[in-house]
């Protein structure tokens, strides 16, 4: 089944067409990665999906509905939820009030969102952290703190941006598991991610994006050999990426 | 049981004080509670969704008005009459919030129409006859309860004290709701709110009827205390900067940061005023600014949040 389904988006800011009439389909139980080189229009696209910012044309529908014109809590509320690039914790709170916002999108009282929450801060290895004030976080916590609360208004799809960018290899490998066992969870995931070691190891298909257009899409073994992603992204001596896929 | 004893001893201390100070001193008490409870309005709005209103003074302004012209005109009693106000300045606040929430201010921005509607609505009451113009609204002095007039202060002493203790109340059942879960999740970063599915127009929205609300039953209040009522007091900046000083000294978006802060302000006024008066001229103010600023300078985040964070630290083992 198709959850998410964009057809012919555009969106332009002044001159400059960040986004131009891109299409793709996202299945139920998915994982699909979207890469490209910076000012791509990666970051905007999931503001047009997640009902930042409204399409220019195109059409974006989530399960058969469409989207467009809806504002994000509404996209929420309808099960798919977004990170941001830069984490962006509520940072005079603590980590399980942070989280106890995203899970009262779906219970009204505080008790049941707090054991959502802390479930959530178990699943994502934040649970010592859980009387700690936001500001206090690692970066490395931080991007674990942006899942728990976005897993916590459980989510159908998840769309995450970036959130590898920052991280050593060791915490890189472990934020790696961690998207996989959402992903055990039954939760369709599109990511956004430079990190190629991690793209490559979650994503089971994978869109490319470069001035906004779709460039290539299919499985990570067809594009990092697909010579306009090479152009565009990957730099001619790619064997660096393919080893990162072997690995 | 060490807070239940404090919290009934500090309890009886409240009900038998009026009976002991001398009158001077009720008034003082009175002018605190009553400001705490304008201050606990304003927390909703300003301390708790983090949208900084310079403009309560219209809210106060229209609960005051209402009621008293309801009672002088048509014979209403200000204790119904102070709904009316309510429900008047809950309509203004949520055309105030339309306006600048649709339309995404934030910030400074929000702060400048806030204090632009103040302003006009002070303009309308200096010209507007009905509510006496420039010579401001005389209420006449019948002691008579059900009119909202008592003899003495002792009365007024405990409906200021009911009023706080609504207030306060209200905002603690706030805080421990979704609804404030989501002020402060609002406050902290609108974006990320809404990302996680909280429709921050609507409890912005909220947050402002509810504050405007509450500030408009204070007003009633206020008319029945003074007996007078004139645009250039309590419509003017300087009443709206009133009602926000104190949560913010105190501690904006804390229960006990309006309270803290209505005492502090009240006992330092009184402080300067007594000790500082009949010498040069204004010099109490200047005195009053001074301690103002080395308050906000020092303790940036408010009085009780500081008080708290050192409370901790000398108890040992409680540290997580």
């Amino acid at each position: 089944m198709i959850l998410l389904r964009v057809t012919g988006v555009s969106k332009a800011f002044g001159g400059l067409r960040a986004v131009r009439r891109v299409s793709f389909d996202l299945a139920e139980g998915e994982m699909l990665g979207l890469i490209g080189p910076n000012g791509a229009g990666k970051t905007t696209l999931f503001h047009l999906v997640s009902g930042f910012l409204r399409p220019d044309e195109g059409i974006v529908t989530y399960a058969g509905e469409s989207l467009v014109g809806l504002r994000p809590h509404d996209v929420c509320q309808r099960g798919m939820v977004r990170t941001f690039q830069i984490a962006r914790p509520f940072l005079r709170l603590t980590v399980l009030e942070n989280v106890v916002v995203g899970a009262l999108e779906r219970v009204a009282h505080r008790r049941e969102a707090v054991a959502i929450a802390e479930e959530m801060l178990e699943l994502t290895g934040l649970a010592d952290r859980a009387g700690s004030m936001g500001h206090s976080l690692t970066l490395p916590d931080r991007k674990r703190l942006e899942l728990a609360r976005a897993l916590a208004t459980r989510p159908r799809v998840l769309l995450l941006d970036e959130v590898m960018a920052g991280l050593n290899p060791t915490e890189t490998g472990r934020l790696i598991d961690l998207i996989r066992a959402i992903h055990g969870r039954g939760i369709t995931i599109l990511l956004i991610e430079h990190v190629m070691k991690a793209v490559m190891a979650l994503s089971q298909r994978i869109l490319v994006l470069n001035y906004g257009e779709v460039i290539a899409q299919g499985s990570p073994e067809e594009v990092v050999r697909d010579p306009k992603v090479i152009e565009a992204y990957l730099g001619e001596d790619s064997a660096g990426a393919e080893a990162g896929a072997k690995e | 049981m060490l807070r239940l004893g404090l919290g009934t001893a500090a309890a009886v201390a409240l009900l038998v004080l009026p009976f002991w100070v001398p009158s001077a001193w009720q008034n003082l008490l009175i002018t605190t509670f009553y400001y705490a409870y304008l201050g606990q309005a304003w927390n909703i709005l300003g301390g708790y969704a983090g949208q900084l209103s310079l403009g309560h003074a219209a809210f106060f302004a229209i609960g005051a008005y209402t009621s008293a012209i309801l009672a002088t005109q048509y014979a209403i009693s200000p204790w119904l009459g102070m709904f009316a106000g309510a429900a008047l300045a809950a309509i203004l606040s949520l055309g105030i919030g339309y306006l600048g929430f649709r339309f995404g201010l934030r910030g400074f921005y929000f702060i400048l129409l806030t204090l632009a509607v103040a302003e006009i609505c002070r303009l309308i009451a200096l010209h507007l006859p009905l509510l006496g113009g420039y010579t401001g609204l005389f209420i006449n002095y019948t002691p008579n309860p059900w009119q909202f007039q008592f003899q003495g202060k002792i009365p007024y002493y405990f409906i200021a004290l009911g009023f706080l203790a609504a207030g306060s109340g209200i905002v603690w059942l706030i805080q421990r709701s979704k609804l404030g879960a989501y002020l402060v999740a609002i406050r902290e970063d609108e974006d990320a709110s809404e990302a996680l599915g909280v429709d921050t127009f609507r409890y912005k929205m909220i947050a402002y009827a509810l504050s405007a609300s509450l500030t408009a039953l204070g007003g009633t209040f206020y008319a029945y205390y003074q007996y007078y009522l004139q645009p250039n007091t309590v419509l003017h900046i300087n009443h709206s900067v009133d009602i926000m000083i104190r949560p913010i000294v105190g501690g904006a978006g804390t229960i006990l940061g309006p309270v803290l802060g209505s005492f502090l302000l009240e006992l330092l006024g009184e402080f300067s005023r007594t000790y500082f008066a009949g010498g040069m001229a204004g010099l109490s103010v200047v005195i009053y600014g001074v301690l103002l600023i080395i308050v906000v300078l020092f303790l940036p985040r408010g009085v009780y949040p500081t008080l708290a964070h050192l409370m901790r630290r000398r108890r040992p083992g409680r540290a997580a």
